[in-house]
């Protein structure tokens, strides 16, 4: 994740040139300006936890019964990241995963790692974890060895009980050794949050020496998912707790030019209307009343200061001729232009990715105790930190007075980076003086999550005279990430700006995977910065950016190989270049699915239903995937059922198989969701798509055969697992309903209206220029 | 307000609350009961499936005063972690779950379908939780688990 931030220069700079096509984006210089300007208070200013990383107590605890306790400020979301990264310490500390206790996001008791997201945690904190176990292991051993008087070298450990090399008499436990006190000892500690790193210069154990790690350990938190005993934030009760609901204005600056209390005056339980700034919100005894009180609130916004689009066509236009505040160039070698101008042959094409929404199964939810200048949050965000910072300066109190305790929500994808429920629940907390749980509705989640950008891309190749593509070139047009950084929805209504148009929507899966002679690969980022912001507010949605970009060049690669008959597999393979990863993973995955060599498509089959397979591959955050989907084409519904996928997974040390493989099959499945189904609708007037009826998502009756390859390799250290199988599935989609029916389908989601639309056209290959 | 008698998980109770609050809200918050758990509000995921009378409802959507004199079952009256309950360990052995926010759902209805139907096919599986919502994907592992468990309960 690039989190630079744009400098006030950049932005006008950008701003000059802007071309402001519809009216509904009203001023944009003026929000950018006022954005830049930073009025009111800074919002959410980077903070780094008050624990000392450099103390070994601030990373691990051993109790006498030799329970190891490991603080971490990396969450849990429902990937089993907890459970891996336990594997990870017990492995290094050599004690039996048992006894591992994982206390996890409260920012009293946790150094600040950041966000956990961006597929990263494994591959980042896992080391940090990994190196603080082992400064822990070496410690210990030098306690020991004072005890058993040997030197440590003639020392083994076995599940946390040391003892003499030759002499197993002779042995102290680690919780004899540390006798319920604290180490009080200093571990290096360099860098912040992703890239701090802990102890680097202390030994770790050889991955040949792997017991723990590289084993299908059971998930901690199952057992207890499954029986009701476990606590989500929403199952968070604290005394004197009451319950809050927001009322939602029509765009986040809308005024409440007037609030009807009489409205709801006959709703028992009632215990305040809470209105600061252009927040409103009811608070009552119980959940009920708190529902049925927002339902009722008669509240006249005034007219909102900015209009949503119409529809996707014209976001798709505004993309295309809104000049760029930022290109973000990926690639750039040789000279693409002269090579494309002097081609004998060039292809051309442009796809189209709609809004998405997360989805979260669990609206947000947080519970807020704000008395006296001090606030408790308990809260399911990805980053507890972050939500400590911008909590405090909502409330104008220091970060060191606010303790954000993590419980686990719904599996999230990205929504939770930026969780705007603890903000409400604070400003009620406030204004009542008593604990509140305020949980966002299903209509509130759908309509007013921050949404995964539209994108809109366009790719240009050019072939020599052999047959080779020797000029790629490709562009990105999307949106920042709005909420990123700065001020989430409550904070907004009480008048903090926004301090500028958000983090970038990554860069990766434009063609960097392949090489080419001449090569560029562009995300150009379009300001989304609203006067008023509207529902459309966007964030981080799971491989943000790369979905769409993926979806995009291994759609035109299959274009190309269609078009110059070749083999998908074998086309890939020529501009992969011989590197290892992704040859080996595409080969695996065109082995598990029995791929036969042939072009696409297949010969047109008689009847009514059409078979096809497609391939696709991607790198994200440098795990590298391969994927093969089979599909059935109904040629008279256009309705696409995928039947099988099958999956090469390469993500370095893979710390927990089976974890793994639950984390690829739930990316392939949200993949098909994403890829045939999802799109938010609205229209000038908010989002239409407000519940699971208008909003449908794939079920039971869809779900394909999956079968993955796992690749190993243990000598790299641990990858992230959490998204980047998500990314081939889309264009593996395209391409096996290209292959099955000849229609080439450019635009998310892959609906049978489509499907039937290109069925209709007849088109049978790919466009050239 | 009224005085409402419920009987769940074999327990009767008594409490006094809006009649018209729907169920889940009243097993959730005055019967501190964490296992159905509140998704949409609309019938539409599942996440608050309870068993009442032996048929798999929403009860995100019965007012409580229509839940009396019904024998009402959560997630909590099949089993504990010490004494699962034969479906929650097939749910454990195949580590059917993710964030496990919707598994309430899965386990009440596929419990229910196993009490009508104690060797269903795939597709019956299929069939019978598909108007259960999962956003993580655990799809595959729900159909193996709730396959493991008809097995189990035969051999049982």
């Amino acid at each position: 994740m690039d989190t630079k931030s744009i400098s006030r220069r950049q932005l006008l700079k950008g701003t000059g040139a802007l071309v402001v096509s519809f009216s509904f984006w009203g001023p944009v210089s003026q929000a950018l300006a006022q954005g830049a300007a930073q009025s009111g208070r800074p919002t959410a200013p980077a903070h780094n936890g008050d624990l000392d990383a450099t103390q070994l107590d601030s990373w691990l605890a051993v109790a006498q019964d030799g329970k190891v306790t490991i603080f971490t400020s990396k969450v849990e979301l429902g990937t089993g990241v907890e459970t891996a990264l336990a594997q990870m310490v017990a492995e290094e500390l050599d004690v039996s995963f048992k006894r591992i206790y994982m206390d996890v996001g409260d920012t009293d008791r946790t150094v600040d790692q950041a966000v956990t997201a961006g597929s990263r945690t494994l591959e980042r904190a896992g080391p940090q974890l990994r190196q603080a176990a082992a400064a822990g292991r070496q410690q210990l051993l030098k306690l020991a060895s004072a005890r058993l008087g040997v030197p440590a070298d003639r020392l083994t450990v076995n599940d946390g009980v040391v003892s003499v090399i030759g002499s197993p008499a002779k042995k102290i436990s680690y919780g004899d050794l540390v006798n319920g006190k604290r180490f009080d000892v200093q571990v290096s500690a360099t860098g912040t949050g992703w890239d701090m790193k802990i102890a680097p210069e202390v030994p770790a154990k050889n991955y040949k020496d792997y017991k723990i790690v590289g084993t299908s350990v059971a998930r901690v938190d199952l057992p207890a998912k499954f029986t009701g005993e476990f606590t989500y934030t929403q199952d968070v009760r604290v005394p004197g707790m009451l319950h809050g609901r927001v009322v939602r204005p029509p765009t986040v600056n809308s005024k409440p030019a007037s609030v009807d209390e009489s409205s709801v005056r006959d709703i028992p339980g009632i215990v305040k209307i809470v209105q600061e700034g252009n927040f409103v919100g009811v608070v009552a005894e119980t959940e009920w009343a708190a529902i049925r009180a927002a339902r009722s609130l008669k509240v006249t916004w005034s007219a909102p200061g900015t209009k949503l689009p119409a529809n996707t066509g014209q976001v798709d236009d505004y993309l295309k001729n809104t000049k760029s505040f930022r290109d973000q160039v990926a690639v750039n070698k040789g000279n693409v232009e002269t090579t494309i101008s002097q081609a004998s042959k060039v292809y051309q094409a442009t796809y189209h990715w709609p809004f998405q929404i997360h989805g979260m199964i669990a609206p947000s939810c947080a519970v807020a105790d704000v008395r006296d200048g001090q606030a408790t949050i308990w809260a399911g965000s990805q980053g507890p930190f972050a939500t400590r910072g911008r909590v405090a300066n909502l409330l104008g109190i220091p970060p060191q007075n606010v303790r954000v305790l993590y419980r686990e929500s719904s599996g999230c994808y990205g929504r939770l980076s930026t969780d705007d429920v603890p903000e409400d629940a604070a400003v009620m907390s406030r204004a009542v003086g008593k604990p509140v749980r305020v949980q966002w509705m299903r209509e509130d989640e759908h309509a007013w999550e921050p949404k995964g950008p539209q994108q809109l891309i366009s790719v240009r190749a050019a072939v020599d005279t052999q047959g080779k593509v020797v000029a790629w070139d490709y562009l990105d047009r999307s949106f920042p990430w709005t909420t990123s950084g700065t001020a989430l929805l409550a904070s907004q209504q009480l008048g903090i700006k926004p301090t500028g148009p958000g983090a970038p929507n990554g860069t990766g899966g434009g063609g960097d995977i392949y090489t080419f002679d001449h090569q560029k690969v562009v995300a150009a980022l379009i300001p989304w910065v609203q006067p008023d912001p509207t529902p459309l507010r966007t964030s981080n949605l799971r491989a943000p950016g790369e979905l769409a970009r993926t979806f995009a060049t291994e759609s035109f690669i299959d274009e190309m190989a269609a078009d110059l008959a070749v083999d998908p597999v074998q086309f890939r393979l020529r501009y992969l270049n011989k590197d290892v990863r992704p040859t080996d993973a595409l080969r695996a995955a065109a082995k598990q699915a029995q791929w036969k060599e042939r072009p696409s498509p297949a010969p047109p089959a008689p009847g009514p239903k059409a078979t096809g397979r497609g391939v696709a591959i991607a790198n994200r955050a440098n795990t590298i995937t391969a994927a093969v989907a089979e599909v059935e084409v109904d040629k008279t519904t256009g309705k696409v059922l995928v039947k099988r996928v099958s999956f090469a997974h390469d993500c370095g040390l893979i710390v927990n198989p089976d974890g793994l493989k639950n984390q690829i099959e739930g990316n392939i499945i949200q993949g098909i969701s994403r890829t045939l189904m999802e799109q938010v609708q609205f229209d000038e007037s908010g989002i239409k798509s407000l519940d699971w009826a208008s909003h449908p998502i794939i079920t039971y009756q869809d779900i394909p055969q999956i079968d993955i390859v796992l690749i190993n390799r243990p000598e790299m250290g641990p990858l992230g697992g959490g998204e980047p199988s998500i990314s081939p599935v889309p264009g593996a989609i395209a391409n096996a309903i290209f292959d099955a029916t000849g229609v080439r389908l450019r635009e998310i989601p892959l609906t049978p209206k489509r499907v039937l639309a290109g069925l209709q056209a007849g088109t049978l290959s790919s466009k050239r220029l | 307000m009224a005085q409402i008698s419920l009987n769940v998980n074999g327990k009767s109770r008594v409490l006094n609350t809006d009649p018209s609050t729907p169920l889940l809200y009243v097993l959730r918050d005055d019967l501190e009961l964490n296992g159905p758990r509140f998704g949409c509000g609309l019938s539409q995921c599942g996440a608050c499936t309870v068993i009442m009378d032996g048929k798999a409802v929403r009860s995100c959507s019965i007012a409580v005063s229509a839940a009396q004199a019904r024998n009402i079952t959560t997630l909590e009256g099949l089993g504990t972690v010490a004494h699962p309950h034969y479906l929650q360990t097939a749910f454990i052995e195949e580590q059917a779950a993710q964030c496990g926010y919707c598994m309430n759902g899965m386990i009440m209805t596929a419990k229910v379908l196993l009490d009508q139907n104690a060797n269903p096919s795939e597709p019956e599986i299929r069939r019978a939780l598909n108007a259960n919502l999962c956003r993580c994907g655990s799809h595959l592992r729900v159909i193996r688990a709730v396959q493991r468990a008809a097995r189990e309960k035969v051999s049982a």
